[in-house]
Parts: C-alpha cells; structure tokens; sequence
C-alpha cells in the first residue's frame, strides 16, 4: 500500500485541531468567568471572589499556555500541508485569520502578562481590565476564526479569476451565510463546557469541605448561567440545522442518512449507513419527524444523499454517529441543569451526595458534545475544504510524499501525547491545591475604598 | 498606485519584531542551561515569563502577514521549508509549556528544564536554517514548489542555524544585562561577549559565502557603483560592534541591547538589500506575488490602524513589568 499525503495530511490537520480546539473550548469559556468574578470582586470587595478568580487564573494560565504554542502551529499548517489551498484561497481566507491576530491574539497575549502577575503591580480596575480584555480577545478570536470556518463552509462574495478566488463584497464575505449561526452554536457550546467544568470542580471542592463556601458560589453562579445557556443551545443548534439545510444539503443528508429525496421524510434514530449500497442497515425511523425537525413543517421536503453524485458524498457513518453523540450530550446536560434547579429548589443542591458525584464526573461532557459537533461539521462537508468549489484532494501540497507527512504525523502525535496528558495532570494538581493559599495583594491591588468584611468567611 | 511597497514594510517590520522580540527570549532558553543554579534559571525564566507569548505572537502575525499579501511565496516557501517549520514548531510547543509546567513539577523539573532549552535552541536552529534556505533560493514550477522535502538541509543552511543560535544568544545575554543584577548580570556579560564574537563571526562568513553560492548577490553588492552606497551597511555594522563592546565593558545596562537590536537591523538591511525586490528569490518578485489589490487595501487599512493601539497596550505591558527582575513577581 502506497501512503498517500492526502488522507495523511487531513489526519494530521484533524489531529492537531482536535487537541487544539479543546483549549479554546475552555479557555474561552474560563475568560469570562475570571472577568465575572474580578468584576464582581471589584465592585462588591467581597473577598471570596478573588479566591475564586485566583484560583481559576492558576488554572486558566496551563490551559492558554497550552492554546497558544498549539495555536501557533495551525496556520503553518495551510502552509506546510495545504498549499495549493492558500494559494488559490488566500485573496479572502488570508485577511480574515490575520484579523484574528491583529486583534485576538495580540490583545490577549498583551494584557495575560498583567492578569497573570501584575496584580501586585497594578490597580485593582487595570487588573480587572486586563481581565476583561483577555475574555473579550478570546472572543473576537472566535469570531474571525469561525468566520474563516464558515465562509469554507458557505462561501460568498467572491468571484473566480484564473482558478482562484477573488474578493468582491467583503461584508458578505465576513458575514457569509452560516457565519452567525456557526458564531453562537460554538460560543455558547464554550461557555456551556467551561460551564460543566466550573461545576464539577464546585462539586468537588464541596464535598471535600476545605472550600466549601468557593464551591457553593461557584455551583450556584454557574448553574444559573446554564439555565440559559443550554436551553439557548439547543435553539442556536435547530437554527443552525435549518441553515445547514439551506446551504450545504449534501451534508445535512449525510448528517441525517437520509438516502431519498422525500417529502414527509421520517427521522433515522439510529442505522448503520452503507455508503455502497446507499441504504441503511438496522434502521430505527420515526415517522414525519424527520421533516417536522429538519424543516419544522410535516410535509417538508428533505434533500437525500442519492440527489448527488457518489463523489460528492461525505462519508456518512461519522457525521451520522457525531451527530448523534453530540445531541445526546446536549439533552444529557439540559437534563443535568434542570435537575440541578430542581434540587436547588428544594434546598438539597449542596448537600445531595450523589448529584455531587454525578456533576464530578460529568466534568468533560462539554468537550465531548464539542469534539463531536466539531466531526459532524467538518467530516459532513467533505469532500471539499471550500463547499462545492474546491476539493481536499486538489488542496494539499503537492510536493510532499507520504513519507514526509507519515514523519510529521508521527512528531505531532508524540508531542502532544506528552505535552496534554502533563498539562491536564498539571491543571488537576492547581484544582486539588483549591482556592487556598490567595492573599489579597497590598499595595496597588488595594481597592481605594474599605474592603467589605466578606460574610462567606469562617461560616460552616 | 501601489500598495505592494506598504506591505512589504509592513512585513518586513513584522518579521523583524519578531525576530529581536522572540529572538531574546528564544536566547534566554539558549544560555538557560549554562546558569549554574535554580536561582538564577528562575530569574532568567521570570525575566520573560510575563511576555513571551506576545513576543511569539509575531510569528503567527509574520506567517499570517506573508500568506495575506504575497500568498504564492507562502504556498512555495512553506512546503519547501517543511521540516525545519515542523522541528521549529514541535520545538516551540515544548519550550512554551516548560514555562508553566518546570515549576509546578519539581519531580521533573529537570527533564522540563531540557524542554525550555533544548527547545529554545532547536527551534532557534530551525529557524536559521529557513533562513538559510530562503536565501539559496528554491526548485519552483509554476505556482509550485517542486523539489524534495529535504533540499533545505545544505551546508550553508545548517551554518545559518548555527549563526542565528548565537545571535538569539547575544540578544537574550543582553535582555539579562538589561533586567538582572549582581552575579547573574555578571554572568550575562560574559555570556554576551562569547556570543557576540560568534555572531560577528557568522555575519562576516554569511556575507562572505552568499556572493559566492548567488552571482546575481555578488552583482549587487560589487557592482560599481552600488558598492559606493552599500559600503556604509558594513561599515556601520564595524561601528556598532565597537560601540556594543564599548558599553558591555563600561558596565551599561540598557545600551548593549540597544545596540545589539542595531547590528540585527544591519544584518536584515543586508540580506534585504541582497534579494530586493524577489520575495522567492529568482522566481517571484513582491509585486508578482502579491494578492488582489481589494485584499490587501481591505487588511492594510486595518493593520495601519491596529499596530499602533497595539504597540500602545504591548508598551504599556513592558512597563508594568519595567525594572530588575522581582522575586515576587513571576513563578515563584
């Protein structure tokens, strides 16, 4: 068997963004409740937010360290390995992800240094700004990389000259048609998975007693972001479906192993596809829901694989089943929040044992439904890195043999074997160290006011 | 009008942010592993820790820069420079986790020392040799790149390596004169003076093979009556030399970094001025290579706009953390 750079490339891509979008997944998500909890440090004094800020700050730094030097790898990638893609795309992909830069990355790595050790050395408002601005580079991050992602995804505002792209309307281009749905869908599913994390290490802290008092603020913030959050997921998620379906129907019958174009079309709860003999095998359908979902009316008509040919069929099984996990996922964490209201409801959200342990071990659910929804959207528009336009296959290098990208494979993988496991072990240690040892800095850290007396401390 | 030459100022300065704001701190973990005691590894580690990624930063923003205005010389450099970009990032993915992790891990603090500094220096060493093979030039047809994967690894490629290893060298000694005191600024002198030497060195014999390897250089250097106006680049690079030993002899404390920044400049002024106006050199020029006109207004307007506030909250994040190295500050 010859090794082909093709499929070994998209390995390697899936690779090192697999391990690198579970950073951001959390980092996003932390960012913003550090500002959270450094604003309302600086705005109520009370000093069990700066516990809790502090705390997360040691935990957030591994986690962004960790971003950055995998972040830095992913656009040498369109380089190394997908040349002819940034040669015929670059005219529009190029501005978008060097906005990412000018605006994202610079502002977080310039105001890190003060988040992390300037807090003796600043003011208590340039600390919390510095905060604030951290979160809100994540965030213009998220917006031009995912506005990269989808115009591949939707492409718009362009125009072909001598088999590359040209920029016409750029406006359309930023804002191209799956680009506002594909935006929320993945904010919010950062925010829902830090959420998830900012519970489990609550939950912990709760049960092992030391901090208990940190953990009880965080469970009660977190869940009540939740009670928004996941249900406006689920909304942003349905919308994001019926824009799928509007632009990109190969791959939204791919997601669904819908073969036949139908009207009245009935929902595959579960199949094993086979992509040879265009059917499914074991199939469980439920009648009419199919288009009631997809279309949100009975009688709507659902687009099947076999409208298109053969070549231009994702392959099915993995956006099937990613698809699945993640939505599963998603109704599992809905039904998590709501019990937890439940409970608080009744006065036994801190001292219920079992839901402890449940919300320890559901911990990483967010990265799951996330490295899931990832698989479904980008293996669900295959075979093309821009949709309809541009193949994977004409994408890649072509100077490069198998062997060379069998090599680098093989040094992406034993790296980030190494580094992810040390950093994850790392971030376990800062968690089980707890909110403990956090002295309120004297000096420019002092607040210009008297510090309220925190009630939370020395209550049982 | 034109606006190739604003982005071949634009990049050309970023590229060269990077290459003195990364270049110290890469030089740093090069001497990391010649500091005798924890202490002072610490100080050195601190001295940096609050700005290094913003200092990598550039290195995506050069990346990013060189695919947004002259995207076939990335479509060609890149591939043709395949393995050291993968060493050089494989290098970076370590050295950039050490920060956090050799304090948090005094199990195995040692293997993460190894980390920062044989990272440091193998990614430094990486990026000399793009350089190197930048300079010679690369197999194009078309669009493309179409030689081997392992046509960079040449003699004066891997020399170029080894003169940039001194050169970061140099800056990092410098950024320890700069931010330490005592035994370590002491230390940091002599580290300097060492690296200095090899990098004047490497400068003179670079300059010297170049000509050698490219007639099209020899031309441009020799010719009359450019060898009239070019002289004044080694010149100035004679003089700055002096002036740097001067000032490390005379103990000063900000102007040996200073002017090491200043023999950097010369030593990119002369490579610039060797491959002007080609950015793949005998294949593409920078007005060849350049992206749509609507491409490049549309991220110029905003960059011009953005470098700027930039500078403006990068300056103001070297100044918080002004002054000798704290023990309280930093990992610690």
């Amino acid at each position: 068997m010859t090794l082909d750079p093709v499929i070994l490339s998209r390995l390697q891509f899936g690779w090192v963004i697999a391990w690198h979008i579970l950073l951001p997944a959390f980092t996003v998500g932390i960012a913003s409740y550090i500002a959270l909890m450094e604003g309302l440090y600086f705005f109520t004094g009370k000093e069990i937010y700066f516990r809790i800020s502090s705390f997360w700050i040691r935990i957030f730094a591994i986690a962004f360290g960790m971003g950055v030097v995998t972040g830095v790898v992913m656009p040498f990638q369109f380089g190394t390995n997908w040349s002819r893609f940034s040669d015929i795309t670059a005219n529009i992909v190029s501005p978008l992800l060097a906005y990412e830069g000018l605006t994202a990355f610079t502002l977080e790595a310039g105001f890190l240094g003060v988040l992390l050790f300037g807090r003796k050395l600043v003011p208590q408002w340039a600390h919390f700004g510095s905060a604030f601005l951290v979160a809100f580079g994540t965030l213009l991050s998220s917006f031009w990389i995912l506005s990269t992602n989808s115009w591949m995804q939707t492409p718009a505002g362009y125009r072909m000259v001598d088999g590359r792209f040209v920029p016409v309307d750029w406006m359309a281009i930023v804002f191209n048609p799956s680009f506002p749905y594909r935006l929320a869908h993945t904010v919010d599913a950062f925010y829902v998975t830090t959420g998830f994390v900012v519970l489990a290490v609550g939950a912990w802290l709760i049960r092992k007693k030391t901090f208990a008092s940190e953990g009880k603020v965080m469970l009660t913030t977190t869940l009540t972001l939740l009670a928004v959050l996941v249900p406006l997921q689920i909304l942003l998620g349905d919308m994001h479906g019926l824009n799928t379906l509007e632009h990109q129907p190969a791959k939204l019958a791919a997601i669904e192993a819908h073969w036949n174009r139908e009207a009245r079309a009935p929902l595959t709860l579960f199949a094993i596809p086979d992509q040879k003999a265009e059917t499914n095998r074991a199939a469980i359908d439920v009648p009419l829901l199919g288009s009631l979902i997809l279309t949100h009316d009975v009688n709507g008509v659902v687009p099947g694989l076999k409208d298109f040919p053969p070549e231009d069929r994702a392959p099915v099984a993995i956006p099937f089943f990613a698809f699945r996990i993640m939505v599963g996922l998603g109704l599992l964490m809905l039904a998590l929040v709501a019990l937890g209201w439940a409970l608080r409801f009744v006065g036994k959200l801190f001292s219920s044992e079992w839901f402890l342990k449940t919300l320890i071990w559901s911990g990483p659910i967010g990265f799951l439904a996330v490295l899931a929804g990832w698989t479904t959207t980008e293996v669900g528009r295959q075979p093309w890195t821009v949709y309809g336009l541009l193949r994977t296959g004409d994408s890649v290098t072509p100077s490069l043999t198998g062997g060379d990208v069998l090599i680098s494979l093989a040094g992406y993988a034993l790296v980030y074997l190494i580094v992810y496991p040390v950093g994850v072990w790392f971030m376990a240690r800062a968690i089980q160290r707890g909110p403990g040892d956090m002295v309120v800095p004297v000096g420019g850290g002092r607040p210009a006011g008297p510090v309220k007396a925190p009630p939370e401390m020395g209550a049982p | 009008m034109s606006i190739v030459p604003v982005w071949t100022l634009i990049l050309g300065a970023a590229v060269f942010f990077y290459v003195v704001l990364d270049g110290f701190d890469l030089g740093i973990g090069i001497l990391y592993n010649f500091a005798p005691d924890r202490a002072d590894r610490q100080a050195m580690m601190n001295s940096i820790a609050p700005i290094w990624d913003g200092n990598e930063t550039w290195l995506v923003l050069g990346g990013l820069g060189l695919l947004a205005a002259f995207p076939v010389a990335f479509a060609i450099i890149l591939p043709a420079v395949y393995f050291p970009i993968l060493v050089m990032l494989l290098a970076l993915v370590f050295r950039g986790v050490a920060f956090e992790f050799q304090f948090r891990d005094a199990e195995h603090r040692h293997f993460w020392d190894h980390a920062f500094s044989i990272g440091s220096a193998v990614a430094t060493f990486a990026q000399g040799i793009v350089l190197g093979a930048f300079i010679q030039g690369f197999d194009v047809q078309g669009r493309h790149f179409v030689g081997g994967s392992f046509d960079c690894f040449t003699p004066f490629s891997l020399f170029t390596g080894l003169a940039l290893m001194c050169g970061y060298g140099l800056l990092g000694a410098c950024w320890l004169i700069l931010k330490t005191e005592g035994e370590l600024a002491e230390r940091a002198r002599r580290w300097a003076r060492a690296a200095f030497l090899g990098t004047l060195t490497a400068v003179g014999i670079v300059s010297l093979w170049t000509p050698f390897i490219d007639p099209d250089i020899a031309r441009r250097w020799f010719s009359w009556p450019n060898i009239l106006f070019l002289s004044p680049v080694p010149l100035a690079t004679a003089i700055t030399g002096l002036l740097w030993w001067r000032a490390v002899a005379r103990k000063m404390e900000v102007a040996p970094f200073i002017y090491a920044i200043l023999l950097f400049t010369l030593a990119y002024l002369g490579i610039a001025i060797s491959l002007f106006p080609m950015i793949v050199p005998h294949h593409f020029s920078l007005e060849q290579a350049a992206s749509d006109p609507s491409t490049q207004i549309f991220l110029g307007v905003g960059t011009l706009f953005l470098l700027p506030v930039i500078f403006v909250y990068t300056g103001w994040s070297y100044w918080v953390f002004r002054g000798k190295v704290r023990g309280d500050i930093g990992y610690h």
